[in-house]
């Protein structure tokens, strides 16, 4: 084991599938000998070479286009997108080619091999530009997996998973916490899997569902809670999509009471998602409509970010709701 | 259009362009006299004492806004420092009514235009006086007025947006143009590619105003393009292009100056790519030192685009030191003073959260901005931007 933080361990997680695999490249904008912007890249181009670990030109849909290629070759690319702000001149390769390749094929050719690493989330003063989370555009696409880890030793696992998932996946890191998470992390190669949501604490009352830098707000909350004696249990989705249904259906039927928050905007959001499927499992169970804090149904703020972000005290707020409904 | 029918060949005979080698426009050597053969350009004195003021204030202004970005007065900052000619000379170029679609390294020609320091400062602090309303990260500035339009960060996107604006300048028959700005590594997006062919095919009166500023980022041009910079793309859409040095604001001014004609004159788009340097680092996040040297930067000092307009305004006799050495104190003093009453200023009220998402607050966000308000009430010191602002008890 040894203390690393979230990109440290991002780091360490490429390290290890590079040197595992041959057939593993890193490629994106300022990937190569700067490291990234963030340094999540640092010295992988002088330890593996330039072949592997590369420069981009300044081309999201480019990027994303031609690890599609090296995918199906059998190569084993994983593209950065600077941040997921940016990602949206790629939507089409990762919408309609990443995402239907083996479908339309029939399974004669696919991108399994794929994974795009995306900074994403507020609290760090970036505006419109550098704060969005999409996840829930991509979590309308049949054929993606959706993957966010929460603290380091979280990211180093998922990452290993998502690199060697037989499918496209596309993983959001949450960048606020790129620095902030520090924590003990194996040095060894180890995985996390995809698709299973962690319940990381049980409780009786109330059930919490959130992912990425989320899962920090949603710890505090659960702290004021414990304060008012509301046993909270907690749950870490992990995998946006496809997501682990059971862990949330089975935790809100001893519950009866649901939370789910997310950055994002609430119209749409995937909280949505999660609400509708609970709903129809857990109905006769609920004691509380299924309740969400997410940001507002407004791009991202600036000078406003504080009262948009859905914070630990509007978490705490929904809790009390739903335990006084 | 008629077409010459291409010349039939029997044999492969393949060619990569190496043969058409676009040569460099320049006007005014480092010294700030005029080059062999150059014509003193038609440039009055006035019109040049504001080129350079601008000039100069973009370079105070960089200058002290990212100290304040050190002291953490700011969260964030960008320089244009090296670019000025490149931007101010091409803005000067223009008439006031053209449009600016910026990337967002063009303070410059902001500052050129009449944006106040005032203005600047109020963009930059995000305060209440903000035309943006505090929404987006400094230095993305926009003026109605001044026909600059609202900068946004995801790259290459305006420029399309410009050959659209220009297409209806040119149905509007107003006889204005739309200069857009960005630099070699945006010129990789598709989004440029589709600009450049858009504006040929439907022969928009757009500039297109390339600084190739030699990094995007940390990514020097070797690994943005294997071509000979950006200039020869214009071939491919069959569009008119010039490559000027960037650091030369006679040649800057003079060849926009005649881009401009070609564009609204005979709707004409005309690219240009003007060879400059980056001398600060991309923003105020980065550290150039991790990827280019000392002595590469300092080469690119010695070329500095306002030593060299200085220089020749001294010449003609338009200029001295001693009036030089008044202008940057009397901007230093004029910069430190408007920040610090931005600094000052109230933020942005609560409710501009929720306006202008649409052209008005739809019921489910004024929902939303109501139960923002009551939390606000509920917890006023965790929220002590808007805590005053939703008095009223709960």
């Amino acid at each position: 084991m040894a203390r690393m933080n979230m990109l440290q361990a991002i780091n360490h997680a490429l390290d290890t599938a590079m040197e595992a695999d041959p057939r593993v490249l890193c490629f994106g904008e300022d990937v190569g000998g700067f490291g990234g912007v963030f340094r999540a890249t640092s010295n992988l181009q002088e330890k593996y070479g330039k072949a592997r670990c590369f420069n981009t030109p300044l081309v999201e849909q480019g990027i994303v286009g031609f690890a599609n290629g090296l995918a199906v070759q059998g190569s084993v690319p994983v593209a950065e997108i600077q941040f997921a702000d940016y990602i949206f001149p790629a939507f089409d390769q990762i919408v309609n080619e990443s995402a239907k390749y083996r479908y339309r094929s029939g399974n004669l050719f696919n991108v399994g091999g794929l994974t795009i690493r995306a900074p994403y989330g507020g609290g760090i003063s970036g505006g419109h530009y550098h704060s969005q989370s999409p996840e829930a555009y991509f979590a309308h696409t049949p054929g993606l997996k959706i993957v966010v880890p929460r603290n380091a030793h979280q990211a180093k696992g998922l990452l290993l998973g998502a690199i060697r998932d037989p499918n496209p996946v596309i993983f959001f890191e949450p960048k606020r916490l790129y620095r902030a998470s520090v924590g003990e992390v194996p040095e060894s190669d180890y995985q996390l899997p995809i698709g299973e949501a962690e319940v990381v604490k049980e409780g009786d009352d109330i059930t919490l569902v959130a992912w990425g830098a989320q899962m920090e707000m949603v710890q505090q909350a659960v702290e004021l809670a414990d304060r008012d004696n509301i046993s909270c249990e907690v749950i870490d989705l992990r995998t946006i999509l496809p997501w682990d249904v059971e862990a949330v259906a089975n935790s809100v039927l001893k519950t009866g009471r649901l939370v789910v928050t997310h950055e994002a905007p609430l119209t749409g959001g995937f909280g949505a998602e999660i609400a509708a499927t609970i709903q129809e499992r857990c109905f006769l169970y609920l004691e509380s409509p299924v309740m969400r804090v997410t940001g507002l149904d407004t791009p991202f703020p600036l000078a406003l970010e504080k009262e948009y972000m859905p914070d630990h005290l509007k978490i705490f707020e929904a809790i009390r709701a739903s335990v006084e409904f | 259009m008629t077409e010459t029918p291409p010349e039939e060949i029997h044999t492969p005979q393949f060619t990569n362009g190496d043969e058409f080698r676009i040569p460099t426009y320049r006007l005014l050597q480092e010294d700030g006299t005029l080059c062999e053969g150059a014509q003193s350009p038609p440039l009055d004195r006035d019109k040049a004492l504001r080129i350079y003021r601008a000039m100069v204030f973009t370079r105070v202004l960089d200058e002290r806004m990212m100290a304040a970005q050190r002291q953490g007065r700011l969260s964030f900052y960008m320089q244009c420092t090296g670019e000025e000619a490149a931007v101010i000379g091409s803005a000067a170029a223009l008439e006031d009514d053209d449009v600016i679609m910026a990337q967002y390294r063009e303070q410059g020609a902001l500052a050129y235009r009449g944006f106040s320091t005032d203005e600047f400062m109020n963009q930059l602090f995000g305060n209440e006086l903000d035309y943006g309303k505090g929404r987006q990260m400094p230095v993305h500035y926009g003026s109605s007025t001044l026909n600059y339009v609202t900068i946004s960060s995801p790259l290459a996107t305006q420029i399309p947006q410009a050959v659209g604006y220009a297409y209806g300048q040119k149905l509007a028959g107003d006889g204005h143009c739309t200069i857009t700005y960005f630099g070699e590594g945006a010129a990789s997006e598709g989004d440029f590619h589709a600009a450049l062919n858009m504006a040929a095919v439907h022969r928009a009166p757009v500039i297109f105003l390339c600084r190739n500023n030699g990094y995007a980022i940390s990514t020097p041009t070797v690994e943005q393009f294997a071509a000979d910079g950006v200039a020869p793309r214009a071939f491919g859409y069959r569009m008119h292009v010039i490559r000027v040095d960037g650091n030369d604001i006679l040649a800057m001014h003079e060849a926009t100056a005649a881009a401009r004609r070609m564009a609204v004159d005979d709707h004409r788009p005309v690219l240009i790519e003007a060879m400059t340097y980056r001398l600060a680092g991309h923003s105020s996040s980065d550290d150039p030192s991790a990827y280019r040297s000392r002595t590469e930067e300092e080469g690119w000092r010695d070329k500095d685009p306002i030593t060299r307009m200085r220089l020749w305004l001294i010449s003609q006799g338009w200029w001295s030191e001693d009036e030089e050495k008044r202008l940057q104190e009397s901007l230093r003093k004029e910069i430190l003073d408007t920040m610090k009453r931005a600094e000052k200023r109230g933020p942005v009220p609560l409710d501009s959260l929720v306006s202008d998402v649409y052209d008005q607050v739809t019921p489910g966000l004024a929902e939303q901005l109501e139960g923002l308000k009551r939390h606000i009430r509920k917890y006023p010191e965790s929220y002590p931007k808007t805590a005053s602002q939703v008095n009223g008890g709960e």
